[in-house]
């Protein structure tokens, strides 16, 4: 099992009803290695590794999104509104400053 | 919002560098109610026959509003992707006999129920007491044919977070008679044994002042009842022992090693003064 | 270390620039260079205050972990909504926090998020519109240093 595993955590209502303004919380564990501290061994600075950015899309289209620098908090942390207007399905993207691309989707059920 | 009054010159004097003082309190024991999905947990409780302390309080309560609110919500506690690792660990083969936890444990909600609220336990076999990493390595050595793990590896601390869950909001109850009766006076013995540079002893900080600030930080009982906890220092979660370490470090004393049987009797006693507290494994502190 | 100009330019363009530098620091950003961003983002228009509400701590516990919020009045329509909000931690080395992007199908233009503060500083929020103009908020956050939890 591979240590540090990124991981996402998304937390969307299962349904809603039509024009319902909902609220979104997603997380997704990563040390957000912010580039500025030092091996305390080497004395090196250990290179930046972040997440630098967040995407939320409704059925295709961008609802949300944040461009991240290295002083947000380790396991970066949104809370978001959307309001919906149809069913359908959130899709929640995190990239990786190493180019990785993390996602995970969730249905709502819209009335 | 609480004033604390109680401030002795004379300890102040004994404590040397560390200024230890009362103040109008932004935080401290303020009686909030912590609610986790609608199910309340007990952060005060009677302290038990001859407890050193008039009322036992979770460090929870110490916290700030914000702090306090991260771990009432399960979404919000950043310890929660740690437990959801440990849960997909549990049904993961491993080891020269490729077992996994819940081949022989199968669900944790029901067999790990009230494990941590016990810990550390009287182990027959080794004639001594161990802690929850100790017994999850003893597993992963005999059981699984998988190497031991370091109590702050991150997948001990999925596994200890997960298990230490299955037990929230059940009452710490270790055991201190017995066998167990030598080993929690040998942790009693430690707990109030001055050393380090400072020349202090746990009592010093978490029993003679809980509410008063140790510089810019208030101070807690010490409790034990929420470890595995998510540190927003440490950014991560962190075994019992570790901070031990980091106290011992902070009072510039030789710290034990992780897994001694000094810190092994430290955690039990510290445990035993939390008997009747609620179990808010993974928590969240500063 | 030193920050050319150009080095700078690649910071204010942004992560996507990071991640085809490759392994890289983080520099510290001067003053100059933080107005800079800031500057790029309010695209020459003057920040009123109004409009949007920063929600912070009056103290922070731990600098590490610090949760903030905010919110902006906005009707949400295709006409009338918020683009954009840049968080700004002015006394951290590298000030920029984070750029939330919205439109009319946010519904609202809220967010709630957690960062990581040097020390005791102002927190700022920018909040622009679809048509361009900026409105401010700023709150101060004492972070507690010292200690044991510190």
């Amino acid at each position: 099992m591979a240590k540090d595993k990124v991981k996402p955590r998304v937390k969307v209502p299962k349904k809603a009803a039509k024009g319902d303004v909902i609220t979104i919380k997603t997380l997704i564990s990563h040390k957000m290695e912010t580039g500025r501290r030092k091996d305390r061994k080497t004395g090196e600075f250990i290179p930046r590794k972040i997440i630098n950015h967040f995407k939320a899309e409704y059925n295709g289209a961008e609802v949300f999104s944040a461009n991240l620098e290295p002083s947000v908090s380790a396991n970066p942390y949104f809370k978001f509104s959307v309001k919906v207007m149809e069913s359908g399905t959130f899709k929640f993207t995190w990239t990786d400053d190493d180019g990785s691309v993390y996602t995970s989707e969730k249905k709502i059920a819209v009335q | 919002m609480k004033i604390y009054t109680k401030l002795a010159g004379t300890l102040l004097a004994s404590l040397g560098a560390i200024a230890i003082s009362g103040g109008i309190a932004f935080s401290g024991a303020d009686n909030a109610e912590l609610v986790i999905d609608g199910k309340k947990i007990a952060t005060k409780s009677a302290a038990p026959e001859g407890s050193a302390l008039d009322e036992l309080i979770s460090g929870w309560q110490y916290a700030l509003s914000e702090t306090q609110e991260m771990q009432a919500d399960d979404f919000d506690n950043p310890a929660f992707p740690a437990v959801e690792r440990g849960e997909g660990l549990w049904s993961t083969a491993i080891g020269s006999k490729n077992k996994s936890c819940a081949d022989c444990h199968d669900d944790a909600s029901v067999s790990m129920k009230g494990v941590r609220a016990a810990m550390p336990k009287w182990k027959a076999s080794l004639g001594k007491p161990i802690t929850l990493e100790q017994q999850i390595n003893e597993c992963r050595v005999d059981r699984q044919g998988a190497e031991k793990l370091k109590f702050d590896d991150n997948d001990m601390l999925a596994m200890t977070s997960y298990v230490g869950l299955q037990s929230r909001g059940m009452p710490v109850k270790v055991q201190t008679d017995g066998p167990m009766a030598e080993w929690t006076d040998k942790g009693k013995k430690i707990y109030y044994t001055r050393v380090g540079q400072l020349d202090m002893s746990c009592a010093n900080c978490h029993e003679d002042n809980y509410g008063n600030y140790i510089r810019a930080n208030l101070l807690s009982q010490g409790q034990s009842n929420g470890f595995p906890v998510f540190r927003l220092k440490w950014q991560k979660l962190g075994s019992i022992q570790r901070r031990f370490k980091g106290c011992m470090s902070n009072i510039r004393a030789d710290p034990y090693k992780v897994g001694s049987d000094e810190f092994v009797a430290l955690e039990l006693y510290v445990a035993s003064r939390g008997n009747g507290l609620s179990v808010e494994t993974p928590s969240v502190r500063n | 270390m030193n920050v050319t100009r150009r080095q700078t330019f690649v910071i204010g363009a942004g992560a996507v620039a990071f991640a085809t530098l490759g392994a890289s620091i983080t520099p510290a950003l001067s003053a100059s260079d933080t107005e800079k961003i800031i500057a790029d983002f309010i695209g020459g228009k003057e920040p009123v205050s109004g409009k949007v509400k920063l929600k912070t701590p009056e103290i922070a516990e731990n600098g590490n972990t610090v949760p903030i919020s905010f919110t902006v009045d906005s009707p949400m329509t295709e006409d009338n909504y918020v683009a954009s909000v840049l968080v700004v931690a002015a006394g951290n080395p590298f000030p920029p926090v984070a750029t939330f992007n919205f439109s009319a199908m946010s519904g609202k233009a809220e967010a709630s998020t957690r960062i990581r503060l040097a020390t005791t500083q102002d927190i700022l929020a920018y909040a622009k519109m679809n048509d361009g103009s900026v409105f401010l908020d700023k709150k101060n956050v004492k972070v507690t240093i010292g200690g044991c939890g510190g």
